[in-house]
């Protein structure tokens, strides 16, 4: 076959394991009796005190060095803290992005000053990120954004929007990319990233966009002559876009690429156990062993990582066949039990249906789209 | 065997298939002759009885060497009992009987059918009827488990002692009925294996048979995407074709990895979760694969000229052989409901 996956099987090591039930108990003292639909909300959840107390047992920044506060421990125990925080519901937004992509990054391609700086207080899940990638008129078509960093006495003066930027009214930084040079017909050039402090820059106003269901997460962030020091670009001038494609690898290659949907998958499993028929088991059957594949998928591509091979195309992968699989739950629902999707009345099954429903819309947009990783696999086949 | 090893292993499976199991060998194959040269070449390799000890003639493998061999007779669409005579051979190897050169199948290879054991003297001997039994023309020899004397029993009997009916899958492949009226098994030894274990092992094997056909479409779709002009330029180029071929290759990766799960679970001797996830999972897979597969290659992968449909009139018939997707769905989610909601996510993390 074209040689485009490796995915080798992976067995979480011993540690790992034991980690694991040290998560369960502390999740279990969290949240013991929470409603399913607030555990459904896990990414949405934004909890400064809750990250705080996971950053305090040592469960942010796990791979990263100690001289930065990390604790040097291995990807595959990190991958068990992130799949037992999802499968629980836990509110992990205060920290995720942070923990996920901005830290890596940093970690990568930041200063010393950055990294002492910075890194120390995501550990202690004190900052929180946000991304600013996508403009109003950049989406999918990321390169062509416009928003302009012009070099200035110390720094930069910066100019434009940036949209759909998740917890910026709630985050600490954003790290952003900005052009910097305009090269004619080489919109990939001249792209820098900046690690900007939401909190304390004037020229930056943050304005909410509410979503389909009239909740307040994404922003529009404006920039108007926003001063941005020298010292807070992160990597060299116009190595921006080498540098958001591996940030992007980051984030597409985590077990919240399948398991959105994992509150729902229980109620359902609630409701057939209730009633095992054939119907109602056949349809749980198949929905768990696609589960069960994506997550040795998922575990495959952690034991990549603690390889420190590239994953970007494994990482596209179990997006789009993860995204896939969540997506397909609320249909799964409705296709088996004749059950109206609530707000806040109603079933538990009702409510967590209903904020899936509204929800899953974004499951194939977030951290790239359907298409894009579609051609991205694409070019992994040579076709492109 | 190591990783090393059993990267060596796969490079030599894969020149043997590539030599050997041409196009015109399955297309004779197809006709209805059976090709001994290949499996002489398989035999001679080592590669039919990967899972019994050496000292008894076999290779002294694990599962996952055998998941290599099976997943390439898959991706090759070799026409041979390989699976069948792997799994057989690693019955025989559990019941410490003697295990024979030459193709062996399996029997029955339907949940609800059974043969029945019984004591004749000193001979065990075998009835009943066991439908669609793969390539049982073909084989020395048949591998039956059922109930002696109260316990589950491994029985070896030569395929020259059941009548024959002869029948065929889509893909052209043997699947006859066996009749056996109190047929001497050439031996039997009781077993510590699960008394579905020939539908459990089976389904894990065209798994995996399934995971190589996928490959094979998405080699032969993604070469053909490439070579093939329309409007002035490969088709591949086209975002729809890209797009399509980007789903099939997910699917075949899901496969891939669904597959091998089984393989190593069954390597500590408790595959059933692994095994139904693998069935249905690649099942349904190849449900979708072929399709795409086919939808690339327009109207010449329709031909019985071209050799895209040798992965995929198999695909077609394998997703259905040793349990449904469906069966093995509803066996997956009965054992998932009777755990209940709240023990799902505890009992995936633990397997």
């Amino acid at each position: 076959m074209p040689a485009v996956f490796r995915f080798a099987l992976n067995d979480l090591p011993p540690e790992a394991e034991s980690l694991r039930a040290e998560v369960r108990n502390f999740l279990k003292a969290e949240f013991s009796g929470a409603a399913p639909v607030k555990r459904a909300k896990s990414w949405g959840g934004f909890d400064r005190e809750f990250s705080r107390r996971v950053g305090a047992r040592g469960w942010i920044g796990m791979t990263w060095p100690k001289a930065y506060g990390g604790h040097e421990r291995s990807f595959l125990e990190r991958y068990v803290v992130m799949e037992e925080m999802l499968a629980a519901g836990a509110p992990v937004s205060a920290h995720w992005v942070a923990d996920r992509q901005s830290g890596p990054l940093l970690l990568r391609f930041g200063t010393e000053e950055q990294r002492q700086r910075i890194l120390p207080g995501i550990v202690r899940g004190e900052l929180a990120f946000a991304i600013g990638m996508s403009e109003p008129d950049s989406g999918s078509d990321l390169a062509s954004i416009r928003t302009r960093a012009t070099k200035t006495d110390g720094g930069y003066l910066v100019n434009g929007t940036k949209v759909w930027t998740s917890n910026a009214h709630l985050s600490d930084y954003a790290i952003s990319l900005f052009r910097t040079q305009v090269v004619p017909d080489k919109k990939h050039e001249g792209l820098t990233q900046f690690l900007v402090d939401l909190r304390d820059t004037p020229g930056i106003t943050i304005r909410p966009i509410i979503d389909l269901a009239g909740k307040h997460h994404f922003n529009e962030v404006n920039f108007t002559d926003a001063f941005v020091p020298d010292q807070a670009r992160v990597g060299s001038d116009g190595d921006g876009w080498k540098q958001v494609t591996t940030e992007l690898g980051f984030e597409r290659s985590g077990p919240e690429r399948y398991l959105s949907s994992i509150a729902l998958i229980r109620e359902l499993v609630r409701e057939v156990s209730s009633k095992p028929d054939d119907r109602g088991t056949e349809a749980i059957g198949r929905m768990v062993a696609s589960l069960a594949t994506l997550r040795a998928m998922s575990t495959s591509v952690a034991g990549m990582l603690q390889a420190g091979e590239t994953v970007n195309l494994e990482a596209a992968a179990v997006k789009d066949v993860g995204t896939t699989f969540e997506q397909s739950i609320p249909e799964l629902a409705h296709a088996l039990l004749d059950v109206e999707p609530t707000l806040d009345t109603g079933s538990d099954l009702q409510q967590v249906l209903g904020y899936i429903t509204q929800t899953a819309p974004s499951f194939s947009l977030r951290g790239g789209t359907r298409e894009i990783l579609r051609g991205i696999i694409a070019r992994g086949l040579g076709l492109r | 065997m190591t990783t090393d090893l059993r990267s060596l292993l796969s490079d030599t499976v894969t020149r043997l298939f590539t030599d050997l199991a041409t196009k015109e060998l399955i297309e004779a194959a197809e006709k209805g002759t059976w090709p001994d040269k290949l499996w002489r070449a398989l035999e001679e390799g080592g590669l039919t009885l990967p899972l019994v000890p050496e000292e008894s003639g076999g290779a002294g493998g694990t599962w996952l060497d055998a998941h290599v061999v099976v997943r390439a007779s898959g991706r090759h669409t070799a026409p041979v009992p390989l699976a069948e005579t792997i799994v057989a051979g690693w019955l025989l190897g559990r019941a410490g009987l003697a295990v024979p050169f030459g193709p062996m199948t399996l029997a029955p290879v339907h949940a609800d059918e059974r043969l029945t054991l019984a004591r004749s003297g000193g001979a065990v001997t075998v009835s009943g009827r066991a439908t669609r039994v793969p390539w049982g023309r073909n084989a020395e020899h048949v591998v039956t488990i059922g109930e002696l004397e109260g316990r589950l029993t491994v029985a070896l009997i030569a395929r020259g002692a059941a009548a024959i009916e002869e029948d065929r899958n889509l893909a052209l492949e043997p699947r006859d009925t066996l009749i056996f009226r109190t047929a001497r098994a050439v031996a039997a030894a009781p077993a510590d294996v699960a008394a579905d274990a020939i539908y459990l092992y089976g389904a894990m094997a065209r798994a995996a048979q399934m995971a190589g056909a996928l490959e094979s479409c998405l080699t032969q779709a993604v070469r053909y995407a490439t070579v093939r002009k329309q409007f002035g330029k490969p088709i591949g180029n086209f975002q729809a074709i890209q797009q399509s071929l980007a789903v099939l290759a997910g699917h075949v990766a899901a496969s891939g990895i669904a597959a091998e799960s089984a393989f190593r679970a069954a390597e500590r001797n408790d595959a059933r979760f692994e095994i139904a996830v693998a069935k249905v999972r690649v099942g349904e897979a190849a449900g979708v694969g072929a399709g795409i597969a086919h939808q690339t290659h327009g109207a010449i992968g329709f031909t019985y000229e071209h050799s895209l449909h040798f992965a995929t009139r198999r695909l077609w018939s394998w997703r259905a052989e040793f349990g449904s997707e469906n069966a093995w769905a509803r066996q997956l989610g009965r054992a998932v409901a009777a755990r209940g909601a709240d023990a799902l996510w505890s009992d995936l993390t633990a397997r």
